[in-house]
């Protein structure tokens, strides 16, 4: 085994030699790039004509390289030499890109004033922003702005790509498309055109209308409600939306079509995930042990923002008792009611589902969660500590260590390394609610088509979450995961048609096979049903 | 406790392995020369393209033999003694059975053509091939051009795993197109098309004469039979067919003809010693099929009923309707029930294609009673539990036709063709 691998890696091979539409695309696209390096040191004179070059670089690039990689191919599968190019299979090139994502988001959390962010007038690669951001939202620009633009530009030339390479499938187009405009226009375009209504008598806080909790974490921080809350009835609006989506909208579609139309069709996250990260999928680990790990470990990141959000929106209803219908000890046994009936529920319907550790995780935090709003509640009132821990100090924690380190750094830095949905796999609180529901009341699955599989294991290679889809097809079990985003390329890259994402009745969902089709039919009869 | 030793690592014994072991507690050892663990012959193509590594293969992870106490031997059988039931290693080791079976697999045929034990010579089989092709086909600048000789289903899997890495290819089919003994006339020529797309140099009709080496042995050229043409290469495929992989059994009391001789039961002449897979010969074919089954579907189902005799439940093995699949480049090819290359006695084609020549069906049925018997699909995904109760149902082809859109399983959001297809029948049964 050992002396194949190694054959492959010294010979090289012809298919991963860039042809010249290639070469002249990564020179454009690292032109461009260049030229933002360039701008930390040296302020451009004319900002709207350099910043202009460089994100038509970077774009035309990417777009150049694409062409030279599919334009001239017949329509089909374009995985040739992925796990020999050093970019795509954790090499050199692998290394040097999450080295330098990683250290671009070090950057952009912690130090944007090496950026050039500065309030009293940008330089730098913010400065060069300054154009745009005063264009759109007549504001100068920040980091985020700065970051904002990148990430919408890398969406729609990678998302260009992506379609590229998939110019025979119509689901992976579709899905595509939708995330490349909800990107553009919710994310970016209209949250900026927003900032424009406010003045000094009407405030709306930056709004992206599809960013829900608990993804975004701050959403129902206090001095957002509060904006919201004063900015009248458009205001009052928003927040309403924001509360319907997680708790009607969003479990009505996961219901009619899994998680996947948030994850793979809506969300920003998955959206650079599934385009820039499209190259990193095959690098998520399939182990059993990493399955575990991201069981325990996106789950306690769920407990944990509910408990942080909790804490936060409990703090600012008990100061200011008048100002709220809702009171601090209403809300707290509120919150305690409504989750031991979803457990309850949950425990009732649907318990033989849950295997065993995920019943002993449901209980421990259940137990967790009840006991430390107990706590609090017969506390008394010593207001600023929430549960026993400080609640500003929750927050700021829980926004440093998930929100930055785990989203950013981890999340998008390390795509070369483990793949290009970590933070959704592992972090993602949202994905965590969206999967619990895909699991156990949805009518989304992925069917396997008779006893057609062949156990090759492309499914589960380009499967970006990690799941171990073969082994399903090769029982002739739908997959019912719930960290199953729905992007379909394991449908997609499947040589022998084993695999359909679908919706359907909730009866048979998840049924397994120990005979597969095509047997005796009483051998079947005889094992299946015993 | 009964020990039961399989010979073979491939998808029949370990299918054979996993359901014992689901149904007992019986010791049981695998056997194989080729690869430690158990991996996808089938896949070994995406491993020299670049889409997987090797371990990507491997359907369990590591720790999973020794969790199920399956024991796994590395080593080459080399003779088996029925009488005391112990087989015999290469390396003079030995090893004791209650019960054995065979689940040796396949090798490549060779037709004794000059020049096919040459360096760069090769099968597309075993992982040792693959290793061997690696070797001598690692890139275009090493390997200037590759011919494969023969045309079926390794054959272009082969021309595609070059053509991944841009070596050129000369396929040398033996037919007047390719894969006809199977294929229907349409599909086998959409095919043909489909393959020179790909800049796969297509010779129908042609023959290896000889190949021929180097001063150091290696492969230099080829001659074509039928023009005397040279061309040169540095790489000779061979994939014409495969035939059981049973040399070591030759001088065992064991009955063979061209695989081993079974019966219903996967039962050898010899009590306790059982044959499954690609290297088991049924004494009678079951049904329409081949005595030898060289299919993957048909190995596992051995597999899984193997294991209920032997755990005390004796049944037959009884495959249900026939069904397989393969992919032609971009093509992807599923087949259920029988649709034979040309209609047989009392039967009848229907033939549809889509005009971007990518796309096809063939629908056999009978003409005396319309009873519906096999479909071959062509870049059109379809269900195979649909197809399996209608042939169980033994509906007729009109049926079959207006109820198309329920066996497809193509992912969503595609363009949908059962209507163009059954107004195409319509037009042709008002014809005729």
């Amino acid at each position: 085994m050992a002396t194949i691998q190694r054959n492959m890696s010294l010979t090289g091979d012809a298919s991963n030699q860039l042809n010249a539409f290639q070469k002249i695309g990564t020179a454009i696209g690292l032109g461009g790039i260049v030229l933002l390096i360039f701008s930390l040191f040296k302020d451009f004179q004319d900002k709207v004509l350099w910043l202009s070059i460089a994100l038509i670089a970077i774009t035309g690039g990417i777009l150049l390289f694409a062409k030279g990689l599919y334009s001239n191919k017949l329509e089909g599968i374009k995985n040739h030499g992925v796990w020999f190019k050093s970019i795509s299979s954790r090499g050199f090139w692998g290394w040097v890109a999450g080295i330098s994502l990683t250290g671009f988001y070090v950057i952009l959390y912690f130090y944007e004033g090496l950026l050039g962010a500065n309030p009293n007038g940008n330089t730098g690669l913010i400065g060069l922003f300054d154009p745009l951001s005063k264009f759109l939202s007549g504001n100068p620009a920040s980091q985020w702005f700065v970051y904002g633009t990148l990430y919408t530009v890398a969406i729609l030339a990678f998302g260009i790509k992506f379609i590229w390479k998939y110019k025979h499938n119509r689901y992976e187009q579709l899905r595509t498309v939708s995330v490349m405009f909800f990107q553009t226009a919710f994310a970016f375009i209209i949250p900026e055109l927003m900032a424009r209504l406010n003045s000094d008598t009407f405030s709306l806080p930056y709004n992206d209308l599809k960013n829900m909790w608990p993804l975004n974490y701050y959403a129902f921080d206090g001095w957002r409600v509060d904006q919201f809350i004063n900015a009248g009835n458009i205001g009052l609006a928003f927040l309403i939306f924001g509360i319907l989506t997680v708790f009607v909208i969003s479990p009505f579609l996961t219901y009619k079509y899994g998680k996947r139309w948030y994850c793979s069709w809506v969300c920003g996250c998955g959206g650079l995930a599934e385009t820039a990260g499209d190259s990193f999928r095959q690098l998520s680990d399939k182990s059993v042990f990493a399955w575990k790990v991201e069981r325990w470990v996106i789950h306690s990141v769920l407990v944990f923002s509910v408990v942080m959000t909790t804490a936060v929106i409990s703090t600012y209803l008990g100061y200011d008792s008048e100002k709220y219908w809702l009171t601090k000890d209403k809300f707290l046994i509120g919150v305690a009611l409504f989750l031991g009936l979803l457990f309850a529920i949950i425990w009732y319907f649907k318990k033989e589902e849950l295997k065993k550790d995920a019943r002993y995780g449901a209980i421990g935090y259940l137990v967790i969660v009840i006991a430390l709003i107990g706590i609090h509640y017969f506390s008394g009132t010593a207001n600023n500590k929430i549960f026993i821990f400080e609640a500003v100090g929750l927050r700021s924690f829980y926004g440093f260590l998930i929100g930055s380190i785990f989203s950013g750094v981890i999340g998008t830095g390390f795509y070369p390394i483990l793949g290009n949905r970590v933070w959704c796999r592992m972090g993602c609180p949202m994905a965590g609610i969206l999967g619990l529901q895909q699991r156990l009341f949805s009518k989304f699955r992925i069917t396997t088509n008779g006893g057609q599989c062949i156990s090759c294991g492309n499914c589960s290679t380009y499967c970006e979450m990690g799941i171990d889809v073969r082994s399903y097809a090769q029982k002739g079990e739908n997959i019912v995961r719930a960290s199953c985003v729905g992007c379909g390329i394991c449908s997609a890259v499947c040589p022998r048609g084993v695999l359909k994402l679908e919706n359907g009745p909730l009866e048979g969902r998840i049924d397994g096979n120990q005979i597969l089709l095509g047997n005796d039919v009483d051998l079947m009869d005889l094992i299946n049903k015993s | 406790m009964e020990h039961i030793v399989i010979i073979g690592n491939g998808i029949s014994g370990v299918t054979a392995a996993r359901h014992i072991r689901k149904l007992s507690d019986k010791k049981i050892t695998i056997v194989s020369a080729e690869t430690d663990y158990f991996f996808s012959r089938t896949a070994l193509m995406y491993v020299y393209m670049g889409h997987m590594k090797f371990e990507h293969t491997q359907p369990y992870e590591n720790w999973f033999w020794k969790k199920n106490r399956i024991e796994l031997k590395k080593g080459y059988v080399q003779s088996i003694e029925n009488k005391n039931k112990t087989l015999h290693f290469s390396d003079g080791e030995t090893l004791n059975y209650d019960k054995l079976i065979i689940a040796t697999g396949s090798k490549p045929n060779k037709f004794g053509w000059p020049g096919q034990d040459l360096e760069g010579v090769m099968g597309m089989y075993h992982k040792q091939d693959l290793e061997n092709l690696e070797k001598y086909a690692p890139n275009n600048k090493f390997c200037k051009r590759a011919v494969i000789v023969g045309g079926g289903l390794i054959g272009i899997e082969l021309a595609e795993m070059l053509s991944s890495r841009g070596i050129p290819v000369t396929f040398l089919v033996r037919e007047t197109s390719f894969w006809n003994g199977v294929l229907p006339e349409g599909e086998s020529q959409m095919i043909n098309r489909h393959i020179k797309n790909h800049h796969i140099d297509l010779r129908l009709s042609t023959n290896l004469k000889e190949i021929k080496a180097d001063e150091a042995g290696k492969v230099n050229s080829i001659i074509i039979q039928e023009t005397g043409e040279e061309i040169a290469c540095d790489v000779v495929g061979l994939t014409a067919g495969v035939s059981p992989n049973i040399d070591f059994i030759k001088d065992s009391e064991i009955e063979i003809g061209r695989g081993v001789k079974v019966n219903r039961y996967l039962e050898t002449n010899i009590p306790d010693v059982y044959a499954i897979g690609d290297c088991a010969e049924q004494h009678e074919a079951i049904g329409q099929r081949r005595p030898i089954e060289a299919v993957w579907y048909t190995g596992r189902m051995m597999g899984e009923t193997l294991a209920q005799t032997i755990c005390g439940n004796r049944i037959q093995y009884k495959p249900g309707h026939w069904f397989n699949s393969a992919k032609f480049f971009d093509i992807e090819y599923q087949t259920y029930g029988w649709v034979f290359s040309k209609p047989r006695e009392n039967e009848a084609h229907f033939h549809w294609k889509h005009t971007d020549d990518t796309k096809c069906i063939t629908v056999c049925y009978d003409t005396k009673t319309n009873e519906f018997l096999g479909i071959n699909t062509f870049g059109i995904r379809m269900r195979h539990d649909v197809f399996d109760k209608w042939l169980t149902e033994k509906r007729n082809v009109d049926f079959v036709m207006q109820n198309l859109s329920k066996a497809n399983f193509d992912p969503e959001f595609y363009k949908h063709y059962e209507q163009d297809i059954l107004n195409t029948f319509n037009k042709n049964f008002i014809i005729a």
